[in-house]
């Protein structure tokens, strides 16, 4: 058995499908020695400097030459060296990526990959730390993944790679040497499919990403305890989201604890649980609650303040014991 | 900056220069009717570029059609005629219908994709498409195919950041893509003292240390012959070009604009007395490519065609409203 961590996962997804596809380019700043999170380690020497591509400091035109280039018979994967960086960028993500298909009447696909390491919890501050998953997966035309595992983001980072429409892949910094699994095959994952992770009759939990993580050790911990059995969806993708997976996971016990690390208003949250109460009212035996970081513009560098923001195991155990007992 | 004013061709066939001509008339008909469309309450939005028919026919001209990659902007009318989009088509946009080769009815009208002739998808954000053109032309490099990549732009395109940073892109891995801004002077209402303290956009070329070319845009045998050097040496491997066509629009910005707010009506009339079309033709007489008669018969024929077209394309089915939920991914994943 191998152990690998989640950024071990991401960079052996890059290489492998590198190995596999001579059109595969990958793109970004500091890319070439290997990424400020290492991601893209000895591609250089492996693939060259015409595949393995450095750019300039300038994300407008990383997502806008990365169209360009898939446009012409290549694959990039573009990586957004942070995700707090991705704002430049999003004129050509939304105006032109999201729409290259549908303006062009089916006529032109437009199939990239944009990596964006995303989170808190590691003392990155405002500009390090933001979570903007929300804001992308609002825009039809995008697929938006967020892994939670080492596996998975194996899995989607080469479903995304061979998907023939853009991909916004966001990897948690955080997770990156935090998790580790033996991984040995390749499993794969399909975009837009959601994970049962466990199976319980007193809540549903969904989440995503490194949270999703988090919640299903908050279930376990419950669980050891005879306190809660939760069931645990991991939503894996959040556009297109599985809604028959979350409608399902509802429906299961009736009452469901939504939990992610971006902001409550307009996050992933209110569209999963606006989802739940249009189709599956009649199942519900508790107001949906939402536990997610507050409304403030970023997270701050004080470690209380961050802690004091971030949802962590201990309050998502705390909410779903208070869920239970309603 | 390094200026082209290379001799005219002597000896460039009658044959060439017909069409060009041609298609000139044909583009400004077009436009034309388009805007007429438009006041007549039969089309909801119109935007052309009479006026810049030189530059935009000359420069297609120096393209290998089918083989270059070409990136239009929404004023190119001449560009898409030169490459062979019929008047038919252009008025399928127009009016929004399920044929559309552009986009099926759902862009604004002249918003150009073509992929059999390589003119790719645009939106409507200015300068957006720069660093497109830039990453086609990486991936033609990356393959050693002998593709050159043309991006068009007015000169308001040149305040974007996409600008820069697709010329910055460009040069540091010297790509084959020639980056041909239609300078007309407006960037809706704003004057070029508004846009820019230099004097030319080819002076911004000095900035990416590259050649930058300012040719008359009125001039459709200039034009043609300063985009072809620049699109060859392009194919030669010499790297990015800036070309600027310096040209003056003669109708507003688009139906919903009044130009009369913002320029001189003597400066229109200084610049219809420079009609691309009245030059070339002028030209045309005086080297005895065509006759009085011919062209008397030519313009006819072209009016006649477009409105053949108008008549055609207006009756044609509308998409069926449904169809506004296709195409958003790939319907085979």
């Amino acid at each position: 058995m191998t152990e690998k961590t989640y950024i071990d996962a991401i960079h052996d997804a890059l290489w492998e499908e590198m190995e596999q596809r001579d059109a595969m380019i990958v793109l970004g700043e500091d890319i070439q020695e290997g990424g400020v999170f290492r991601a893209t380690d000895g591609l250089l020497a492996r693939f060259g400097p015409a595949r393995v591509l450095d750019t300039p400091l300038a994300e407008s035109s990383i997502v806008g030459v990365a169209i360009g280039m898939a446009t012409n018979g290549c694959l990039p994967v573009a990586e957004i060296q942070f995700a707090d960086f991705a704002y430049p960028a999003f004129n050509q993500l939304i105006s032109e990526a999201a729409k290259w298909r549908y303006r062009s009447d089916g006529g032109y696909g437009c199939p990239i990959v944009v990596r964006m390491p995303y989170g808190a919890g590691i003392r990155g501050a405002l500009y390090h730390s933001q979570s903007i998953e929300a804001l992308l997966a609002h825009v039809p035309g995008l697929k938006v993944v967020a892994p939670s595992s080492p596996a998975d983001a194996k899995a989607l980072l080469k479903a995304a790679i061979a998907d023939p429409d853009p991909v916004v892949y966001f990897e948690h910094k955080k997770a990156y040497r935090m998790l580790k699994e033996d991984l040995d095959g390749d499993a794969p994952v399909r975009i837009g499919a959601a994970a049962l992770r466990r199976t319980g009759d007193d809540i549903t939990v969904i989440s995503y990403g490194l949270m999703a993580h988090e919640c299903l050790e908050a279930a376990r911990e419950l669980a050891a305890d005879r306190a809660v059995d939760a069931t645990v969806l991991d939503l894996r993708t959040l556009a297109p989201l599985d809604r028959g997976a979350i409608l399902d996971a509802a429906r299961r016990t009736g009452k469901v604890l939504i939990v992610h690390e971006d902001n409550l208003t307009g996050g992933i949250g209110a569209e999963v649980a606006a989802l739940i109460a249009e189709h599956a009212f009649d199942a519900l035996d508790a107001p949906i609650r939402r536990l997610a970081s507050p409304d403030v513009p970023a997270m701050p560098f004080n470690a209380g303040m961050e802690e004091y923001c971030l949802p962590s195991r201990e309050k998502i155990a705390q909410a779903m014991r208070e869920l239970a007992a309603y | 900056m390094v200026r082209v004013n290379e001799p005219r061709p002597r000896a460039a066939p009658d044959k060439l220069h017909r069409a060009m001509y041609r298609e000139m008339l044909v583009s400004r008909e077009l436009s034309d009717r388009m805007f007429a469309l438009n006041r007549q309450g039969r089309a909801a939005f119109a935007v052309t570029g009479q006026g810049h028919e030189a530059a935009q026919v000359g420069s297609a001209h120096a393209l290998r059609r089918g083989t270059d990659w070409v990136l239009p902007y929404y004023r190119d009318v001449g560009v898409m005629i030169a490459l062979g989009m019929s008047p038919r088509d252009i008025l399928l946009g127009l009016f929004a219908k399920a044929d559309d080769p552009n986009s099926g009815g759902r862009q604004m009208p002249c918003h150009w994709s073509w992929p059999e002739a390589r003119v790719v998808t645009r939106s409507s954000v200015i300068a957006a498409n720069l660093p497109h053109a830039a990453g086609i032309a990486y991936a033609s490099k990356l393959r050693g195919s002998k593709e050159v990549t043309v991006a068009y732009f007015g000169e308001g395109a040149t305040s974007e950041g996409d600008f820069h940073e697709a010329l910055n892109f460009a040069t540091i891995h010297r790509l084959p893509v020639v980056f041909f801004c239609e300078n007309n002077g407006y960037a809706i209402s704003e004057s070029t003292g508004k846009q820019m303290s230099v004097r030319h956009v080819a002076d911004r070329a000095k900035g990416y240390d590259i050649i930058g070319s300012t040719v008359d845009g009125n001039d459709v045998l200039a034009v043609y012959q300063t985009a072809r050097w620049n699109i060859e040496e392009c194919r030669r491997g010499r790297g990015p070009k800036l070309v600027e066509a310096k040209t003056y629009r003669l109708v507003p910005h688009t139906s919903s604009d009044d130009d009369r707010r913002y320029r001189t009506r003597a400066e229109l009339e200084e610049w219809i007395k420079r009609d691309p079309i009245d030059r070339f033709r002028k030209h045309l007489l005086e080297e005895g490519v065509i006759t009085e008669d011919e062209d008397t018969a030519l313009r006819a024929q072209v009016k006649g065609d477009i409105e053949e077209a108008v008549q055609s394309a207006e009756g044609a089915a509308d998409p069926r409203p449904e169809d506004a939920l296709r195409h958003v991914f790939a319907e085979d994943a």
